[in-house]
């Protein structure tokens, strides 16, 4: 980085690019060279700063001051106001949404309140720039596992910071990379699920546009103790930005020897391949992501076998979601004694939520595990907004649980929400308040299962397009005597013989909703 | 299109069909996978045409029918739904004049649906080719079809 | 082995058993409705359930292995009312037209609804109303019956590696269709019909012209012949309650004498007329240097497949039509000379286990008597339904011979139905046109029975003759893939005559068989037919008199002029994508 007085960080991911982001940075460098500031004042690209909906979004540091809604036309003033005068330009200012931003940055490392593990680098670094990750103490845990722990050191590690898939299952993620590791053959893989569909879930994108070598590094790490050499990373073909910055980052990672046939001059070579979806929320799943990295239809496959014993190409395989895979390098580094001072005793670590719906500002926010659902709408979500009353919340994702009122309170974490027949899931939250159609709801929950449903098997396939008849039924007010309780009927048939989990999957938003909006959804 | 030209920018190896499809279509004038473009990928991958035909119908992402100049792919999915994606899909199929899975006489629009498109932050969303589009109002959209339509 | 418990009842299994068989082994009886014994199970259908303690959800019995000490109940509450919505919500999208349907009685949906319970539908609602699929002319598909088990892509695929279908689409709007949805009479399909045997219910058929028949025996003016395919014997039976293998010969042509078929001949005759042709054809190849090998051409399912896939072995091909080509050009030429009745008068139909028969019959190459051939092919479901409507039983009927001039036959004819049996037939003549001495061992052991691809050496003089035998279009493949690259090396194969069958098993195992043949059923069938081969006094195909006798006053020598005009045929290329025939530059 130059020695500069000023720093400005522009937010360059799908939603800042969507209101203009290039066009404002081109017109911000071009305004600073105009204006003499150019030795002065380093413009730099960043991830998502945590905040959406807000248009172009600005940093500028030392000072921490958040700017929003930034359009080409309002350069000029900010290039002469802000960084010429060093004067706030007010209107554009964000005020009540980067608060919690700006307190957040400044307990950075003095509390333990606000820890950003995953999402440490993202906002922070330019995403597209090896040496700042590099700088910012990036490959220091792939070198420490590398050159001075054994795999078997690595997955200790890893079990003894009791990291669980985030990508909604919550499975131990060193009891899978051991599974792989001791299963036999020669070639394993490691599969990045990169397939982010869940509806309201979009964390993933955040942190391969924020910080893509952060995952590449976690690959690495666990390639090594698995004893892979090849991994895939498999992204939705909708996010274009996302597979362009890893390229970007895979191709860098390569050239600085990274990657490819000798890693830190040890006998140990691993590389990475980005393949891309083409629209398939059931790819989601493991095996079906695996028969659509192999080419196929995305249909899910039998298991057991699992993946770890025989995965892709019928090889012993790991499948780890991005945040989980984002979650290695830190705890590789600081320890799993240091992860585990975060979360509750029985899940350890953050959780990034992306938090949206009727709140007054929806964004993406990691948190300790165990925070309560009160506390992410309300602090950092700042609340119902209009002055209106909550009444209930859809966590995690269409495939998650509706939580009334009284959920409020319940701390969140995978072990515990389990205990209330919920699901942390994806860590999506949808807020809703109180002029919410839970019925409007729940037709929209189901109606994306039918659309999403790969039709291999009759109970998923079926169910879902007589669900969606039944719910239309209730939501034009036309439903029968017992369609209510067929709702339930075939969504507990369909959790215990579908086969695979999207369609078992369902029996949670229907039996939540109904649980809580019962009488509301048989009133319609 | 050199077809031919654009499977070869690919391994031959089966795994790539998503990306040789993708590329195919994003090369075709109507934005879909035509017969020619099955034939070419099959033969450069040595499968059957059908199994091509059933890789790329179970994916939403391709069609095998002409599409317009603009796809408008409308995300329903809840976040989307919440904050009013059915008033836009009203909206746009008043005001091209067409239902989902359509196409307009003038061959510039084709509205589809689609399932979560990752920008829930600004819902509702659209995404227009490769282009997204948040917080959508009536006014909004208006000014984007329109721009779309002196675009090309 | 293993221990486990299945509804209380201890059992004993070796490793790797699926919960299905052990089950069965225990006499507890699981509904399945997507899986069949000789594919890989799909698991679609979600049936055959059962609860496995300390499983959240219901396991599939026929995709999961037992393991040691798990409790298995396969009758609970929870398991019958999850099969009971299954069959309900399947039922609920199916076209369940059942008294017309062509299933009736036949169908496993049926049964399993039966099975499970199925009172009354619960569910309605949307059902698929689609166009059904006549475009080939051996092969119906009405999508509205599929219920997307997935056995006919299976098979279509993995077993005969024709790839004509494929799935569509994806969820509720999902289907089985062909490239572009063009229909079936637009792809590469080779109207092998496996999968009409494979399907369970009426989604796939034969295309009937049970109907033209019966037009034609009641019209006066007509001059009906029929003639049955050797396999035919070997099943019909089945579809009579009688044993897999029962030889029903004299029955069958008995049935159709009662049926009023002016004539009653057998497919056999010409059979054995195939033999001289296509033997003389090979020895003069051998003699003459012709590239080698030679491939059979009796099977009209490989001939558009290799018309298809492997249109350069075109010259590899004898030029011999198939008995029942054979045997419609001499039911249109030689019967009406011997018997005096014009021409035009015949209609010629024929009894086949082939759906791929209906096609070969409609070939343009096939007039050449001056009149389409083969008027009307018939299955063996087809003919079985005539007789039930006709108020026959095989089971009642005596044992009557074919009519002559083209009923005689040996057993060498009887053995073609079986895959290797042309083959074999072949050899014990071939020997005898060579050497001008009798094989004095005609059981020819290594062609025989359910190997995908057979080989073996003849010593015939100062030659070994190496031949092969493959059935079962996957199998034929791997064979003529070796041949191929062995010609494309070296300019020559290691093989100097190839038999090739389209269906697994042969003939016996063709798509016009009755409905859910197995592969264990396949070789029973073959097996009898081999026995009928053993019963008859005569067993090589140069011994039958009737045949001699044609040659004598109407063909002269076999590959004679008159021969090679009535009896043998060409073959096109065609496009692998919709079947068509390319024009030659």
């Amino acid at each position: 980085m130059n020695i500069a007085r000023s720093h400005v960080l522009i937010s360059i991911d799908a939603g800042t690019i969507m209101a203009g982001a290039r066009g404002v940075q081109a017109e911000l460098v071009e305004e600073i060279k105009k204006k003499g500031l150019s030795g002065e004042v380093a413009v730099l690209e960043t991830g998502n700063l945590g905040v959406t909906g807000m248009g172009v979004v600005l940093v500028v540091y030392p000072e921490g001051f958040y700017y929003g809604n930034v359009t080409k036309e309002d350069i000029p003033e900010f290039v002469e106001e802000q960084l010429l005068k060093g004067r706030l330009v007010k209107r554009l200012l964000l005020t009540q949404a980067p608060k919690r931003f700006i307190i957040r940055r400044e307990k950075m490392g003095l509390t333990k309140e606000q820890p950003r593990i995953v999402l440490k680098n993202c906002g922070f670094i330019n995403p597209e720039s090896i040496e700042e990750y590099i700088a910012a103490g990036g490959y220091e845990a792939a070198s420490k596992a590398l050159t001075a722990m054994t795999p078997e050191e690595v997955i200790g590690e890893v079990k003894r910071s009791a990291l669980a898939g985030r990508g909604g299952a919550a499975f131990p993620t060193a009891a899978k990379w051991e599974f792989a590791r001791k299963a036999p053959g020669e070639e394993k893989f490691i599969i990045c699920n990169a397939d982010e569909g869940e509806p309201g879930t979009f964390k993933d994108r955040l942190i391969l546009e924020g910080d893509p070598h952060k995952l590449l590094e976690g690959m690495l790490i666990a390639g090594y103790a698995v004893g892979a050499s090849k991994g895939f990373i498999y992204i939705r073909g909708e996010y274009a930005l996302s597979i362009e910055r890893t390229e970007k980052a895979i191709a860098d990672a390569r050239s600085y020897g990274l990657l490819g046939n000798t890693i830190f001059d040890k006998p140990f070579g691993f590389d990475i391949e980005v393949m891309k979806g083409a629209g398939a929320y059931v790819c989601g799943e493991e095996t079906a992501l695996i028969e659509s990295l192999e080419g196929h239809r995305g249909h899910p496959r039998n298991k057991p076998p699992y993946p770890v014993v025989s995965g892709l190409w019928g090889k012993p395989t790991v499948v780890n979601n991005v945040e989980t895979l984002a979650n290695i390098a830190e705890i590789v580094r600081n320890g799993a004694n240091w992860f585990k001072q975060y979360g509750t005793p029985k899940c350890a670590g953050t959780k990034v939520y992306t938090i949206l719906g009727h709140v007054a500002t929806p964004g993406l926010i990691e948190t300790e595990m165990g925070t309560t659902l009160r506390d992410i709408i309300y602090d950092y979500g700042g609340g119902i907004g209009d002055g209106k009353q909550f009444k209930g919340a859809l966590v995690g994702g269409a495939a998650g649980a509706f939580l009334g009122p009284d959920m409020l309170d319940v701390q969140m974490d995978f072990v515990n929400l389990k205990e209330y027949a919920a699901a942390l899931g994806s860590g999506a939250i949808l807020v809703m308040n109180q002029d919410t159609s839970m019925v409007d709801m729940l037709k929209s929950v189901l109606h994306f299962f039918k659309h999403e449903s790969c039709g291999h098997c009759a109970p998923c396939r079926l169910g879902t397009a007589r669900l969606v008849e039944i719910v239309d039924r209730i939501a034009d007010s036309e439903a029968k005597a017992d369609d209510v309780d067929r709702l339930l009927a075939i969504a507990s048939v369909m959790k215990d013989t579908s086969f695979c989990p999207l369609g078992q999957s369902l029996y949670l938003p229907v039996s939540s909703c109904l649980k809580y909006f019962r009488e509301e959804i048989a009133g319609s | 299109m050199d077809r031919e030209a654009i499977v070869k920018g690919f391994e031959p190896q089966l795994h790539n069909i998503l990306y040789i499809l993708h590329e195919l279509q994003d090369n075709n004038p109507r934005h879909f996978v035509a017969k020619e473009d099955i034939e070419a990928c099959a033969d450069y991958l040595k499968v059957p045409y059908s199994y091509v035909h059933g890789v790329a119908t179970f994916y939403t992402m391709f069609s095998l029918t002409p599409r317009g100049r603009h796809i408008i792919r409308l995300c329903d999915s809840p976040p989307c739904h919440l904050m009013g994606s059915t008033t836009v899909l009203d909206y746009l199929r008043q005001k091209l004049g067409i239902d989902v899975g359509e196409t307009t006489p003038d061959g510039a629009f084709t509205l589809e649906l689609a399932s979560c498109l990752g920008i829930c932050g600004v819902a509702p969303a659209i995404m227009i080719n490769d282009e997204m589009f948040g917080k959508l109002t009536p006014d909004r959209v208006d000014g984007i079809l329109e721009e779309r339509r002196k675009g090309v | 082995m293993i221990k486990a418990t299945i509804n209380k009842v201890e059992i004993e299994v070796p490793e790797g058993t699926t919960i299905l068989d052990a089950a069965r082994k225990a006499n507890f009886a699981i509904p399945t409705l997507c899986r069949h014994p000789d594919l890989t199970p799909g698991g679609s259908c979600g049936v055959c359930v059962v609860e496995v303690e300390g499983f959240p959800a219901l396991r599939r019995a026929c995709m999961t292995q037992l393991e040691k000490g798990w409790v298995v109940s396969t009758n609970t509450a929870r398991v019958r009312n999850a099969r009971r919505e299954i069959v309900d919500l399947i039922l609920s999208d199916h076209d369940a037209d059942c008294l017309t349907c062509i299933k009736n009685g036949r169908c496993e949906l049926q049964d399993v609804a039966r099975v499970v319970g199925i009172k009354d539908v619960t569910n309605q609602g949307k059902n698929h109303k689609k166009a059904i699929d006549r475009s080939r002319v051996a092969l119906v598909r009405d999508p509205n019956k599929c219920i997307l088990c997935g056995r006919c892509i299976t098979v279509c695929s993995d077993i005969q590696t024709v790839n004509a279908l494929t799935l569509d689409g994806r969820g509720f709007d999902t289907s089985v269709s062909t490239v572009l949805n063009q229909g079936m009479g637009n792809s590469a399909c080779v109207n092998c019909g496996q999968c009409t045997v494979f399907c369970p219910v009426g989604a796939l058929y034969e295309n009937s012209q049970t109907d033209e028949v019966w037009k034609a025996l009641n019209d006066p003016d007509k001059h009906v012949v029929v003639q049955e395919a050797p396999a035919i014997r070997a099943q019909l039976g089945e579809e009579f309650g009688m044993e897999p293998g029962t030889i029903v010969s004299g029955k069958l042509h008995a049935a159709l004498r009662r049926m009023r078929f002016d004539a009653v001949f057998d497919t056999n005759f010409t059979a054995d007329l195939t033999i001289i042709e296509e033997g003389t054809e090979v020895v003069d190849a051998i003699k003459t240097g012709r590239s080698l090998p030679i491939i059979t051409s009796c099977s009209p399912g490989w001939i558009k497949f290799m018309e298809t896939f492997y249109p350069h072995l075109r010259g590899h091909i004898s030029t011999a039509k198939s008995p029942q080509q054979m045997f419609g050009v001499l039911a249109k030429t030689y019967y009406p000379e011997v018997k005096g009745i014009p021409a035009e008068k015949i209609v010629s139909v024929s009894v086949m286990p082939c759906t791929a028969k209906k096609f070969e019959a409609q070939r343009p190459e096939m007039w050449s008597s001056g009149f389409q051939d083969v008027d009307y092919v018939l299955t063996t479901r087809e003919l079985a339904r005539m007789m039930r409507e006709a108020g026959l039983d095989l089971k009642d009927m005596p044992d009557e011979p074919a009519d002559d001039p083209l009923g005689e036959y040996t057993g060498a004819a009887t053995i073609f139905g079986a895959t290797g049996g042309v083959m074999e037939a072949a050899l014990r003549s071939a020997y005898f046109l060579v050497t001008g001495r009798e094989l004095e061992n005609v059981n020819i052991l290594p062609v025989r029975g359910m190997t995908g691809v057979k080989e073996a050496e003849v010593p015939v003089d100062g030659l070994t003759l190496k031949v092969a035998v493959a059935h079962g279009l996957g199998n034929a493949r791997k064979l003529l893939d070796k041949i191929s690259s062995q010609l494309a090396e070296t300019g020559k194969s290691e093989y100097h005559f190839v038999e090739i069958m389209a269906c697994p098993g042969g003939c016996v195992g063709g798509g016009g068989q009755p409905w859910g043949s197995t592969m264990a059923q396949r070789a029973r069938r073959g097996e009898a037919l081999y026995e009928e081969d053993a019963s008859l006094p005569k067993r090589r195909s140069h011994e039958n008199a009737s045949v001699a006798v044609l040659y004598e006053k109407f063909l002269k020598t076999p590959n004679s002029e008159k021969a090679h005009h009535l009896l043998h045929t060409h073959y096109n290329a065609r496009s692998k994508v919709d079947g068509k025939v390319v024009k030659e530059d």
